[in-house]
């Protein structure tokens, strides 16, 4: 069973530790509220249209075919607005939905256009205009514009080995791994095998011979290999170590965490299969913090974005390529919840991004300068110089936390 | 940032023959002879046309990636992308001064095992308290337990419990000071060699915690400052170092007729001989007997340490004790070796190292390590002269190596051992060497802990023994983990062709379009090219 971060896990990263000293001090915007803001990562671009199908619209289901969701059937999707549809595997997002504390934003993607998941991704947790910036995060840089407080545990969390790019940067950041090494998850064993099969039959053979070895002593899910478990177990698992931390009184308000394997290039399933498991390990994740948080959930935002969506039309392997446009999740009890907030471009070729990706029609940094103004209270002008540089033009979507 | 591939296998259209397939350079292709300058070879060649120029650069990457992989240990992220003849660039890490040793403040061996001694002393006061203790308690059993428990309630808990144990520090700071030296080569050949000789000459850290404390001083004594010298030398600071005494038990080793074993009826132990017959010198069908290894076990009879009481020497040092020393003269391979004491032992490992059998032994398994499993019999045959001409120089053995050009154009069929992927991982990723807790415990779970081999054969030198199932396994799960560590690493596309310039198109593609950087980073260390060496 899942232990208590331990004190040997957590450790001190980043350099500047009286940065925030230096600091202006802002008179807290947020006010009395004590806001909690998580944002997780989706690496390896997110099939909106298998997530959060628009199910009234008339091409969806030729277009996206056996990945489409259905709003009838053995596996039909969960019933959000009477357009969308949401994936059957995501039951405690829609539990969310229906008491209002959750919500989407369909048809959503940061300012970069190509289709690289490192450009891609680089782009939307640095925050810059382009890719190439490395150095530090949105998610840091919004810290750094708090006011420094006496927090024993840290101001920020980051879960993982290394600390995701969202947060890294001047800001002193906590870091917090589950003690297991991470382990190959099954589309890299996946990518592995069919390189070794083009180019090293040997190692080939040998690797498959080891994990098959291993899938049969792991039934269970759990391996010397897997000791977290599988994606959803340690999707889980990383839920409750950071939900463990921030719900302290002295804990971290903000943490970052990146989940990986959206990336359905081959046999991606639509309501059941690959992406419905995916989907299911951070619904579990969701309800984890839900559940771990307590009586702050009340108080919390929790975002999951990805960096770019995939094509509306199915590939030959029954997966999809790398799109433009995506859905995001926002779940938490400070979330203005029970709405999908999208300006729906449509599914016809036209309407259609260069003729294969759902055309985006909201600016993700809009959604995240909207959280960021309303639920931890920055600014407008500070969000657009030093968080989301450059980016004046790009208003903070108002109203999606509780007022 | 896409390079053009590199063809694996070349025409060359002014000399009509083809090169053999899977031949990456040919002493006869004339963009070779240009930027290599090898003396003797045509320079008429002008990189004038496009296709040539690519071809040199395609094959510059490929000789570089085999100085890096076959030599080395793979180039470093934070190094400008190579220049100029790889050959020269190794010919330059042997000539550097010092080439091999490490000049950081480390313990000796001696002092190593003082603090060993002491240490054992303090455990053994600390057993015996404990032990009255439990009789007390076992006596009186509740009151006493009572009173116990109070001081330990008591205690300050700002003062932080931990528990100091100066053998694990010390094997802490010399896994990170091997690991640092081999992460700052600049490619790393003469870092392989140390780990060649260190594992032909092994000792074993899990025999005990003198061995423990040990194997690093080891290393640094007895294999580092003869790695590029002569073999005798160094087979001579081995078999009288304290580690490998103990290691192989001659430390105990008792003359019978000897005044220590007519007093204590102690023994002869002949693990030491038969281990110098059998792995470090002549090989085991070095053509000696058993008869050979009992007599030569008779001559080593008083090479031992000295204790912690110093009766014989400073304790912890090497010393000849004759009171043990079996007297008499020995018959070895056809050889009388006089009654002279600590000289009669010496004098019979001048004649092993000296030995042609040695000779081929050590030629064989140093081809066979760094060249190929089945390494080609003419390089064997060639480096067996080398060292019988040169008396055992080993210096000119690993020059004859790299000046072979077979040891170049053999195809890449032997794998990384698990020591040579985690630096050159480092290396290529720019992990943090100094996390040496982490980078010990991934070398144990690869099936290589530091120093610790299963037996005194050392960890095999064969790619077969590592291309199993359980170990490609266990090198996915640490490509995992390292690809999450590397948050410093250049972006994939940067490092392909910085660490595999010469990669294939499929290796290109899987690293280019992998989902994540992490999963970038561990698809390039589990790539054939980074594995294959």
């Amino acid at each position: 069973m899942l232990g208590a971060p331990s004190r040997r896990g957590l450790l001190k990263s980043g350099g500047a530790v009286f940065a925030s000293a230096a600091l202006p001090k802002w008179a807290s915007a947020a006010g009395a509220r004590d806001p909690r803001l998580v944002v997780i990562i989706l690496r390896g671009a997110l099939d909106g249209l298998s997530a959060v199908g628009p199910l009234g619209d008339p091409s969806y289901a030729d277009l996206h075919r056996e990945l489409a969701l259905t709003a009838a059937g053995p596996h039909a999707a969960l019933p959000l607005d009477g357009f969308f549809g949401l994936n059957p595997a995501m039951k405690n997002f829609a539990r969310l939905y229906a008491q209002k504390q959750a919500l989407i934003v369909h048809a959503a993607a940061t300012n970069y256009r190509e289709r690289s998941h490192f450009d891609g991704q680089d782009v939307l947790e640095s925050g810059m205009p382009g890719p190439g910036h490395t150095e530090s995060g949105w998610l840091n840089r919004a810290l750094a514009e708090l006011p420094a407080r006496d927090r024993a545990r840290g101001e920020a969390l980051a879960v993982g080995y290394t600390p995701p790019l969202v947060l890294r940067g001047p800001a002193p950041v906590l870091g917090w791994a589950p003690a297991d090494l991470p382990a190959p998850d099954d589309d890299l064993i996946a990518r592995l095998e069919k390189l070794y099969d083009r180019r090293d039959a040997e190692l080939a053979a040998a690797l498959r011979a080891g994990i098959e070895a291993e899938r049969m002593v792991s039934l269970d899910g759990k391996s010397p290999m897997k000791p977290g478990g599988d994606a959803t177990e340690q999707m889980r698992k990383a839920a409750a170590g950071a939900a463990r931390l921030m719900a302290a009184d002295d804990g971290p308000r903000i943490a970052a965490l990146a989940f990986d394997g959206w990336d359905t290039h081959v046999a991606e399933g639509g309501a059941t299969g690959r992406l419905a498991s995916l989907l299911g390990g951070l619904d579990e994740a969701l309800a984890t913090f839900e559940t771990g948080l307590g009586a702050v959930w009340s108080e919390t935002v929790v975002v999951a974005v990805t960096e770019f969506g995939r094509t509306a039309r199915v590939n030959g392997d029954s997966g999809c390529d790398h799109g433009t446009g995506a859905a995001a999740f926002l779940a938490g009890g400070a979330v203005a919840g029970g709405r999908v907030v999208a300006d729906w471009p449509g599914l016809r070729p036209e309407d259609l991004y260069e003729n294969r990706d759902l055309r985006p029609t909201t600016d993700l940094r809009a959604v995240l300068k909207g959280v960021l103004a309303d639920h931890v209270g920055l600014s407008s002008a500070r969000l657009a110089q030093a968080v989301f540089p450059d980016t004046q033009a790009v208003q903070p979507i108002k109203g999606l936390v509780v007022g | 940032m896409m390079l053009t591939s590199a063809t694996r296998s070349i025409n060359w259209p002014d000399k009509g023959d083809p090169a053999p397939d899977g031949t990456l350079i040919s002493n006869k292709c004339p963009a070779y002879a240009a930027i290599c300058s090898a003396p003797g070879q045509s320079r008429r060649a002008i990189l004038a046309s496009t296709d040539l120029r690519e071809m040199a650069a395609s094959m510059i990457n490929a000789r570089w990636s085999t100085a890096y992989s076959r030599f080395g240990l793979g180039s470093r992220a934070s190094q400008p992308p190579p220049t100029g003849d790889p050959r020269e660039a190794i010919r330059a890490e042997l000539d550097r001064p010092g080439a091999g040793q490490i000049s950081v403040g480390l313990p000796s061996s001696e002092q190593a095992l003082t603090t060993f001694y002491a240490y054992s002393a303090e455990q053994g006061q600390a057993r015996a308290r404990a032990d009255a203790l439990r009789g007390a308690s076992e006596a009186m059993p509740s009151p006493t337990a009572a009173a116990l428990m109070i001081p330990v309630a008591e205690a300050k808990p700002s003062a932080p419990m931990k528990a100091v144990n100066p053998i694990a520090d010390a094997f802490n700071a010399e896994s990170l000071a091997r690991l640092e030296a081999a992460v700052a080569a600049p490619v790393g050949y003469v870092e392989r060699l140390v780990a060649f000789w260190s594992n032909h000459f092994c000792v074993s850290a899990a025999k005990g915690q003198n061995l423990r404390i040990l194997a690093g001083p080891f290393e640094r004594e007895a294999i580092r400052p003869f790695v590029l010298g002569k073999f005798a030398d160094m087979l001579d600071a081995v078999e009288r170092h304290p580690a490998m005494l103990h290691f192989l038990d001659n430390a105990q080793s008792v003359g019978p007729d000897s005044a220590a074993g007519r007093a204590s009826h102690r023994g002869l132990n002949e693990n030491l001989a038969r281990e110098i017959l059998e792995l470090h010198t002549l090989g085991v069908d070095g053509g000696y007997s058993q008869a050979d290894v009992t007599e030569f076990a008779r001559a080593l009879t008083g090479w031992t340490v000295v204790g912690a009481e110093g009766h014989l020497g400073p304790p912890g040092a090497f010393v000849f004790n004759a009171n043990a020393h079996e007297g008499g003269t020995r018959s070895l391979l056809g050889r009388s070796y006089d009654d002279d004491g600590f000289a009669q032992a010496r004098a019979i490992l001048t004649d092993l190292a000296r030995s042609p059998a040695t000779g081929r032994h050590i030629a064989t398994k140093f081809a066979r390590a760094f060249v190929a499993d089945k390494p080609p019999a003419a390089l064997v045959d060639r480096l067996t002269e080398v060292f019988v001409k040169t008396d055992g120089d080993l210096g000119a053995l690993s020059r004859a190596l790299v000046d072979d050009e077979a040891a170049w154009s053999e195809p890449a069929t032997k794998l990384r051992d698990p020591w040579e992927m985690l630096v050159a991982a480092i290396r290529a990723l720019g992990v943090d060497a100094r996390q040496s807790q982490r980078g010990l415990h991934f070398l144990s779970l690869l099936g290589m802990p530091l120093w610790t081999p299963a037996g005194p054969n050392g960890f095999p030198v064969t790619a077969d023994a590592w291309a199993s199932p359980e170990g490609m396994k266990a090198r996915l799960q640490i490509a995992t983990a390292l690809g999450r560590l590397a948050k410093d690493a250049p972006p994939p596309p940067d490092l392909i062709a910085r660490a595999l310039p010469d990669a294939s198109e499929e290796t290109r593609e899987a690293v280019l379009h992998a989902e994540s950087r992490p999963q970038a980073y561990a698809l390039l260390l589990m790539s054939p090219e980074f594995q294959r060496r």
